[in-house]
């Protein structure tokens, strides 16, 4: 019994734990732009995906990682733009055009995928990014291996939750944002466009989305498949509600979900002849499951989300 | 005293229909000057093409000599006209120094500038008499605190014309006292007001001088301090309008009796140990400020809480109630007091409003249990004939209705029921004057037909003019009844302040 304790006193535990929170940080802090603003974003999916596409291809064709990044970054702002033609501009359904969306950017990703490497029955491989050992804490017994042995992706995610919490508490764009998603008539009533605020919402934080799954194929892996998303989009939604929409509790639900699949991973293999493995994989589901029940509780939607806005109409 | 705002020959039509017909008029500076008019006269309308929402088809407006833009609100904010609307502007997620700053910048700005800010706000809200904390989130103030967020809003711009929409509407006595107070320490410092309301009472009292617009035109301007009140009232409606006239009818059996009922919980306000009693015949007038437990105890007689401790005794034989529907079965009409939200459905249309809740009757059903238009439409034209709806068609979506016809439509499918209590709860707030005066005369005729009415009102006039009897609830406590001839104003009014009360 005392090893599945002592899973996570190991520094590989908590080494797996922030690499597999990444894409969900950086998903989920994507998606709370987009909700704040109050257009939900079910695009996540296809558009993590698309990013993961884009960014391993720019790499493969020659270019360097961080063009790979920027890459996502770029098309997944150009999905982001397209869901706000349609939610923002057209005030058409957020749930289908999301929907659309996602099957749209898997899709066209693989498409292209194939287009450009026809052939390929093993996935090619790019050399992704390195672990760098960040000077002196690197070497700290214990928080050295687990913390400060990570890639400059990982420090990068890290960063945009910061950046997150700034934009969210302390600019003008960050009040508009939360206000467009309470109540849109006030910020108009205020003088700013609401549409522009909404839009910019919803494309930077697709372009997140997209760098999420970008963190896929250029940090965590090295190659590209048809569906390696693999759901973590959805989990990013159910992050956003375990969130309270605000950045900082999305790093921590992302942190806890990715605690709880590190650890099934581990005690699946301690307790593999005995338990069957697929009740491990379920674990983190079930939990955050539970998690989010408790969490959702007290939570405080935003109360314009899914409501398209009208110029000039009340109510 | 010099001209701030000219107006001359405003027209705005929205197809054919004339909102705005040639409206002139003056603003001067220091001055408070009341735009009265009933729903549907033009006057947001006419606010909403002085604060740039509208282009109007024809006329023009001068403020302080500069022609003003029509169409671009952010011109008339930089000229110093503002406004507050009726429905608040405010995002309930933010605090109230985020909702004031915001739009001060623009969005691309790097920093949000809180701390000059709050040294500004802290200043109006100490020289206007607008006491609130800048850090508080919007979500967990009253009405009245959001109406001083709003005021502060357009005062931390150095408005010199504010513009209040229905300011009133949703203030209790005492808030919209403090809102006068500080109406009139604006005028001292320079400002001027428009107030545009359809509460002739209060607007009596704050204004200088009074424009009354009727169907889209201007139709007299008054001075304000020599006014006729009923005679203003008319012009408003545009004809006479007819009174309540109170009969006093004799007392019938005790249809109802509350003993000892408390509530104690921590979703509404508590009351403690109420005992009432309620015969046919009678109007029960219950005064207090709002949050005092008149709404939970309203809910309590509807059937919508159950008391934690205590009674509901009907017809002397104690029952065993579970639900609103057996409160309606034992003839319980309940008008609540957002009629909106808990009265109708907006989205709705009329018809179905007005069947909601006698599904059960079989002659809205045809022999498969289905709905029968045919006899629903009737009746539902029935009631909106009978009970005066005017509205275009039974077809139309509630949320259309104004106030007035809501609650006569509300106030109408009780009374189709021939209840034998009604419990009102605010009936008429927010009404203008001709539809107070038809709700109060369905009441009072409910009651010649032998109803027992609660008439649950923060409006003391309301109460002396329509209640046999008035009792006070003051901190979840309700006072013994005391006879309406031989009380006042003031004494209740010391009462609702807790004057009596242990």
């Amino acid at each position: 019994m005392i090893e599945f304790i002592e899973i996570i006193f190991t520094a590989g535990f908590w080494a797996a734990t922030i690499r597999i929170a990444c894409p969900l940080i950086l998903a989920t802090i994507g998606e709370v732009l987009c909700e704040r603003a109050g257009v939900l974003n079910l695009g996540i999916e296809g558009i993590m995906s698309i990013g993961a596409m884009v960014g391993w291809m720019t790499v493969f064709l020659g270019a360097d990682l961080y063009t790979g990044i920027l890459a996502a970054l770029i098309i997944g702002g150009l999905f982001g733009l397209l869901h706000s033609i349609f939610t923002v501009y057209l005030g058409a359904s957020q749930h289908v055009t999301g929907i659309g969306i996602t099957m749209l950017a898997s899709s066209l990703g693989f498409f292209c995928f194939k287009l450009i490497l026809p052939a390929s029955t093993t996935p090619p491989k790019i050399k992704p990014f390195q672990p760098i050992d960040i000077p002196f804490l690197s070497e700290l017994p214990f928080l050295g291996p687990a913390f400060f042995q990570h890639t400059s992706f990982t420090y990068l995610a890290i960063l945009v939750v910061i950046f997150a919490f700034w934009l969210m508490n302390s600019t003008p764009l960050g009040l508009s944002i939360k206000m467009a998603g309470e109540n849109p008539m006030a910020l108009e009533a205020q003088g700013i466009d609401v549409f522009l605020v909404r839009t910019i919402a919803v494309v930077v934080g697709s372009a997140l989305m997209a760098v999420g799954g970008a963190y896929l194929t250029l940090s965590a892996f090295d190659a590209f498949y048809f569906g390696m998303i693999n759901g973590r989009g959805w989990i990013a939604i159910a992050l956003v509600i375990f969130a309270s929409w605000k950045p900082e509790r999305a790093l921590l639900g992302a942190l806890l979900f990715a605690g709880l699949d590190a650890y099934q991973v581990r005690a699946q293999q301690l307790a593999g002849a005995i338990v069957p493995y697929q009740f491990f994989l379920m674990l983190p589901f079930l939990l955050s499951i539970v998690a989010m029940v408790i969490a959702a509780k007290r939570t405080r939607y935003p109360k314009a989300l899914l409501i398209p806005f009208r110029r000039g109409e009340r109510h | 005293m010099t001209t701030l705002l000219k107006v001359e020959k405003i027209t705005k039509k929205f197809g054919d229909f004339y909102a705005n017909d040639q409206i002139s008029f003056e603003v001067k500076k220091s001055e408070v000057l009341a735009i009265l008019g009933e729903n549907g006269a033009g006057k947001t309308t006419l606010m909403n093409i002085l604060f740039g929402h509208y282009t109007p088809d024809a006329g023009n407006v001068n403020f302080e000599g500069n022609a003003i833009e029509f169409g671009n609100t952010n011109n008339a904010i930089k000229l110093g006209i503002g406004m507050v609307h009726q429905h608040f502007t405010l995002a309930e997620n933010l605090t109230v120094l985020e909702n004031i700053i915001i739009g001060r910048q623009s969005i691309f700005s790097m920093s949000l500038p809180k701390r000059h800010a709050r040294v500004k706000i802290l200043e109006l809200s100490k020289k206007f008499g607008l006491p609130i904390d800048p850090d508080e989130l919007v979500a967990n103030l009253s009405v009245s605190e959001k109406q001083r967020i709003e005021i502060l809003k357009t005062l931390f711009l150095d408005c010199k014309l504010l513009i209040l929409d229905e300011p009133t509407a949703a203030l209790t006595p005492q808030e919209t006292d403090a809102l006068f107070s500080t109406i009139r320490s604006m005028i001292e410092t320079g400002l001027s007001v428009i107030l545009i309301s359809h509460k002739l009472n209060e607007i009596l009292a704050v204004s200088d001088r009074i424009i009354v617009l009727r169907n889209g035109s201007s139709v007299g301007e008054i001075d304000a301090h020599s006014a006729d009140r009923k005679k203003i009232a008319e012009m408003i409606v545009g004809k006479k309008i007819d009174y309540p006239q109170k009969k006093k009818i004799p007392r019938k059996s005790k249809v109802l009796s509350l003993v000892d009922v408390s509530y104690n919980k921590t979703d509404a306000p508590n009351l403690s140990k109420v005992n009432l009693d309620l015969y046919g015949g009678q109007i029960l007038g219950i005064a207090g400020v709002a949050g005092n437990g008149q709404t939970t105890l309203a809910k309590i007689l509807s059937g919508h809480f159950k008391p934690t401790q205590g009674k509901i005794v009907f017809n002397e034989a104690k029952s065993v109630l579970t639900s609103p529907k057996s409160f309606m079965d034992l003839g319980v009409a309940y008008i609540p007091e957002d009629r909106n939200s808990d009265g109708i459905v907006g989205d709705m249309e009329i018809w179905e409003n007005a069947i909601m809740t006698e599904m059960d009757d079989p002659y809205l059903r045809n022999s498969l249990g289905i709905i029968n238009k045919k006899t629903s439409f009737d009746r539902s034209e029935n009631l909106c004939e009978t009970y005066d709806v005017r509205m275009q068609s039974i077809k139309q979506r509630s949320r259309l209705l104004s106030g007035g016809n809501v609650q006569k439509l509300l106030l109408g499918r009780w009374l189709m029921r021939k209840p034998k209590i009604i419990i009102a709860c605010q009936p008429t707030r927010g009404l203008d004057e001709g539809a107070i005066a038809s709700i109060q005369n369905l009441l009072l005729k409910a009651q010649q037909n032998g109803s027992a009415i609660i008439l649950i009102s923060e409006d003391l006039d309301e109460l002396l003019t329509m209640s046999d009897d008035i009792s006070v609830m003051y901190k979840g406590m309700l006072s013994d009844p005391t006879e309406t001839s031989s009380t006042d104003k003031l004494s209740i009014g010391l009462r609702m302040a807790g004057d009596g009360f242990l």
